[in-house]
């Protein structure tokens, strides 16, 4: 009945699974050991963006503003060598601004104010338990509707698959220290958005073909249905890609940790669309009466 | 006939198109940079004269400018640099006094005939023009406690004046308390407060002392006074805000107790903040006669000494005025009007009618934030904002007569300190005391900069999407394109049309649209492939593609379309952008993916006998 070459993703699928668990495994303990690197948005606390018409020393200029008075301040370039990010302590008080300023202009360098953020902690607390929130909310609603259009064991895997990918992700930020801020809680939301677009793809055919072919091992329909829509989940991932290389490349800082949030997602999601909700499904028994519309009027012969 | 659309379709897929171009073509005409000036009183004409004597200042500093135009309230001047946007500024305030506020602007450029039918461009979000966002917290929390220490002091009063005797009445922990030495004055008092104080609930406590009577506000009572003191501070607010002169200022309310203040193009963070972020109240209390009262110093101690005694109880509090203005009296000396609403008005007139010949004293109050050091969890040392309270007097003068809701403060010293006063006074007329929770400043260049990469990023990657689909698709690749375009198109044309803001967490929503936009059409193609390697004819193949495909997408897109709302409802400013253009975009794709490319699909292949399928 096929015309497209079938490959044996599920034989495979003991593989799938040792690799997933494994980096489960190395996203839980980085998790646990050392936490996401929260951004301003989540932790609070002031931050001054500056940029410098030539290449600046952050040395230097953590020495000139210990000398101007202010405590530990972390000074870090911010995309490129002339603009500097510095983070203080506490609230912009009246023209800190300004006395950062002053205190960055000693050598007559020309440098130019560019951001200032101050969130209080307050906020960040708030956006740290919504964020949690938001997410299992998302995982929560999406198990329902999948439940009620498809059948509870397609929702139960996509729900694993996506909190599989929201986990690798997040343990992808933890194990690179990478900030984790606003908008890569949005990326990962997104990845939530895309990993599902994917997943409900793939369990559609696999509904369809359970409902259409008779007499096939439920591997076997599985395996027929993820050949049928891997150049779709290819070529889908592949133009997503295109554009996250392009944001990533030319979005400039701000987004960067969002396009790194999202190729990953994108990646992992990719995966775990073939691998994780497919094989969650076979481990929970998935047959074909289980997709089957009951028909009304049936004869049941129910004699012994 | 098979792949045929009927005419209405045709027309609808045609209609929905021009919708796009028109309201998406406002985007193509890029704001000019303007200045913007008006006068700092409402009733100050801005005429023709007046515009020409800052062209006048402008052609003088050599700054070229344009397209002039004044209505009255305001004159607009565009300029052909953006980059001497404030040296612009600088010259015509400098040329025209501090009576005027000159402020930055972006002025549109939108041609009338699109205008005429409500095409206008979008707004850009603070990161992408410059600007200032504040986040201010109302304590909802003090506007409860000042509420219910007056409620507390009248019904001392209403008690004494019924002879009901208690032994103490105070406030503990937002609810008032009084204890009684017999059950028959509790009694009483009850009975009193439910006649007079409906707002004032008893509460029952199991195991309370019997001759104790717990009072607390009402749900509804509280409810209209955590609402009424939002609303207040919001008006408040934008009254100062428009005090700035700024364009296009975003004051709004953003969940249970908090005020969003966004200002775009100002570049002075410290002007802003002395308006906005001076959060502060007033209180009208009388002095003191005997010691009993608090002792407060003078916020300007060169006026009337260092420090004098009132009263404890204020008789009102910058709740109660509506307006203060700085003016002179028949004599020519300052003086400072002040208005109160109509229950500010009969408590002044009602405290100052036995207190004429007494002094009536103004509290300044001012909500500040100091860094306390303190140690953490594992004794590292942290630096904490502790909110304070500071209070000065900033008025003492003599009743002269029984007060209403219309009142002069006289005496108040030379022009300046009445202006000044008068400014203190609108700035106190503040329900409840706000602190800023959240600042942003972004600067211009920053904003132009991230415009530039935006419009880059997009464009790169929509080009980079093209090719492949052209490629993988061939003349399919070319439809799904086109739908990829008018796609982009009705995404900027929906968001202008509703005035969504984008920003730059927006502009990546917009990126990420454009890349999962075409997977309904690699579904829908990758289905008409198979269907024809299944052996189907062309045009079967093209219906049981889009039919088999259609159920998947929907699927698909629904459950995205959840995640962006739970994403809009959780998130705050930069998320909600996101979650909006990526909401707009899914339906957007929707429509260009399966109905237009149909349409065009149609249109190509449909009713007519074709051999193969060029995908």
């Amino acid at each position: 009945m096929t015309q497209v070459k079938v490959y044996n993703f599920m034989g495979i699928r003991r593989l799938a699974v040792g690799l997933s668990v494994t980096l489960l495994v190395i996203s839980a303990i980085s998790l646990a050991t050392q936490g996401l690197r929260l951004g301003l948005d989540f932790t609070g606390g002031t931050q001054v963006e500056v940029g410098y018409s030539a290449p600046a020393d952050v040395e230097v200029l953590r020495a000139q503003l210990e000398g101007a008075g202010f405590n530990n301040p972390v000074v870090v370039h911010f995309g490129s060598d002339r603009d500097v990010l510095i983070r203080l302590q506490g609230k912009p008080e009246e023209g800190l601004s300004d006395q950062v300023y002053a205190a960055l202009q000693g050598e007559g360098t020309a440098v130019e104010l560019r951001r200032v953020d101050f969130v209080g902690p307050q906020i960040g607390e708030e956006l740290r338990e919504d964020g949690g929130l938001g997410m299992l909310a998302a995982l929560i609603v999406v198990m329902f509707y999948v439940a009620i259009r498809f059948q509870l064991k397609f929702a139960i895997g996509a729900v694993l698959a996506l909190a599989h990918d929201v986990m690798i992700t997040l343990g992808f930020f933890s194990l690179m220290r990478l900030e984790f801020d606003l908008t890569v809680l949005a990326a990962t939301l997104a990845v939530v958005g895309y990993s599902l677009n994917d997943t409900i793809v793939v369990s559609d055919r696999i509904r369809e073909n359970f409902r259409k072919i008779r007499n096939m091992s439920p591997i076997d329909v599985i395996n027929e249905s993820l050949s049928q829509t891997l150049w779709r989940t290819i070529n889908t991932s592949l133009t997503t890609m295109l554009v996250l290389l392009s944001l990533f490349f030319l979005g400039g800082e701000l987004i960067h940790n969002f396009a790194i949030a999202l190729m990953v997602g994108v990646g992992v999601g990719t995966y775990s669309s073939i691998y994780v909700a497919a094989t969650v499904m076979l481990t929970m028994d998935i047959q074909r009466e289980d997709l089957l519309v009951p028909e009304k009027g049936e004869l049941v012969d129910d004699l012994p | 006939m098979p792949n045929k659309f009927p005419l209405w379709k045709n027309l609808v897929i045609i209609l929905v198109v021009a919708f796009g171009f028109v309201y998406a073509a406002p985007n193509l005409y890029p704001p000019d940079p303007a200045v913007q000036l008006s006068g700092q009183s409402g009733a100050m004409l801005i005429d023709e004269a007046i515009l020409d004597k800052a062209a006048a200042a402008l052609d003088q500093a050599g700054i070229g400018h344009f397209g002039g135009i004044a209505d009255g309230e305001t004159a607009l001047l565009r300029l052909g640099d953006i980059a001497e946007q404030l040296r612009a500024k600088e010259v015509i305030q400098a040329e025209m006094g501090g009576e005027y506020i000159v402020a930055l602007n972006l002025a549109p450029t939108t041609p009338e005939r699109l205008r005429s039918v409500g095409a206008v461009p979008m707004k850009l979000g603070l990161d992408l023009r410059g600007g200032v966002h504040f986040l201010l917290e109302v304590d909802l929390n003090a506007a409860l406690v000042t509420r219910l220490q007056g409620d507390l002091e009248d019904l001392k009063a209403a008690l004494r004046k019924e002879r009901v005797r208690y032994r103490n009445f105070a406030l503990i922990d937002k609810q008032i308390v009084g204890q009684f030495r017999d059950a028959e004055q509790v009694a009483k008092a009850e009975g009193l407060v439910r006649q007079n104080f409906p707002e004032l609930q008893p509460q029952s406590i199991p195991g309370q002392n019997p001759l104790s009577l717990t009072l607390a506000l009402s749900a509804a009572a509280s409810g209209t006074l955590e609402d009424n003191a939002i609303k207040q501070n919001l008006t408040s607010l934008r009254n100062r805000v428009n005090e700035l002169g700024v364009s296009e200022p975003i004051v709004s309310r953003q969940g249970k107790n908090r005020i969003v203040v966004e200002l775009p193009g100002i570049q002075d963070t410290a002007e802003a903040k002395r308006i906005i972020g001076k959060t502060a109240n007033l209180e009208f209390r009388l002095e003191a006669r005997s010691q009993i009262g608090e002792l407060f110093k003078f916020r300007d101690p060169s006026s009337q000494g260092v420090d004098a005694r009132l009263e404890s109880r204020a008789i009102i509090t910058g709740e109660n005025v509506t307006n203060a203005r700085a003016s002179f009296d028949e004599n020519g000396r300052p003086q400072v009007n002040i208005s109160l609403d109509s229950k500010g008005g009969w408590a002044m007139g009602h405290a100052t009618r036995d207190n004429i010949g007494n002094r009536l004293g103004v509290l300044f109050i001012e909500y500040k934030t100091r860094l306390e050091k303190s140690l953490d969890e594992i004794g590292n040392l942290q630096l904490m904002p502790v909110p304070y309270v500071e209070k000065h007097i900033i008025s003492l003068a003599t009743v002269q007569a029984q007060l209403g809701k219309q009142f002069r403060i006289t005496g108040a010293g030379t022009q300046r300190e009445s202006s000044e006063l008068a400014l203190l006074l609108r700035a106190g007329a503040l329900a409840a005391p706000m602190y800023i929770v959240e600042e942003r400043t972004i600067g211009p260049s920053l904003g132009a900069e991230n415009i530039q990469l935006g419009i880059k990023s997009v464009s790169i990657g929509l080009l980079a999407v093209l090719l492949f689909m052209l490629v993988i698709y061939r003349l399919f690749g070319l439809f799904a394109n086109l739908a990829l375009a008018t796609n982009l198109l009705l995404l900027v044309g929906i968001m202008s049309l509703i005035g969504a803001t984008l920003t730059l967490p927006g502009i990546a929503g917009i990126v990420l649209t454009v890349g999962m936009a075409v997977d309904a059409n690699v579904l829908i193609f990758s289905r008409i492939r198979e269907e024809l390697a299944a052996g189907l004819s062309p045009q079967a193949a093209i219906g049981a593609g889009y039919d088999r495909a259609f159920v998947s997408i929907l699927d698909a897109n629904i459950t995205t379309l959840i995640v962006a709302l739970i994403l809009y409802a959780i998130g705050s400013g930069p998320v909600q952008g996101f979650a909006v253009t990526l909401s707009i975009g899914i339906l957007t794709s929707m429509f260009t993916s399966i109905v237009l490319t149909r349409g065009v699909v149609n249109a190509v292949y449909g009713g007519r006998k074709i051999d193969r399928l060029w995908i």
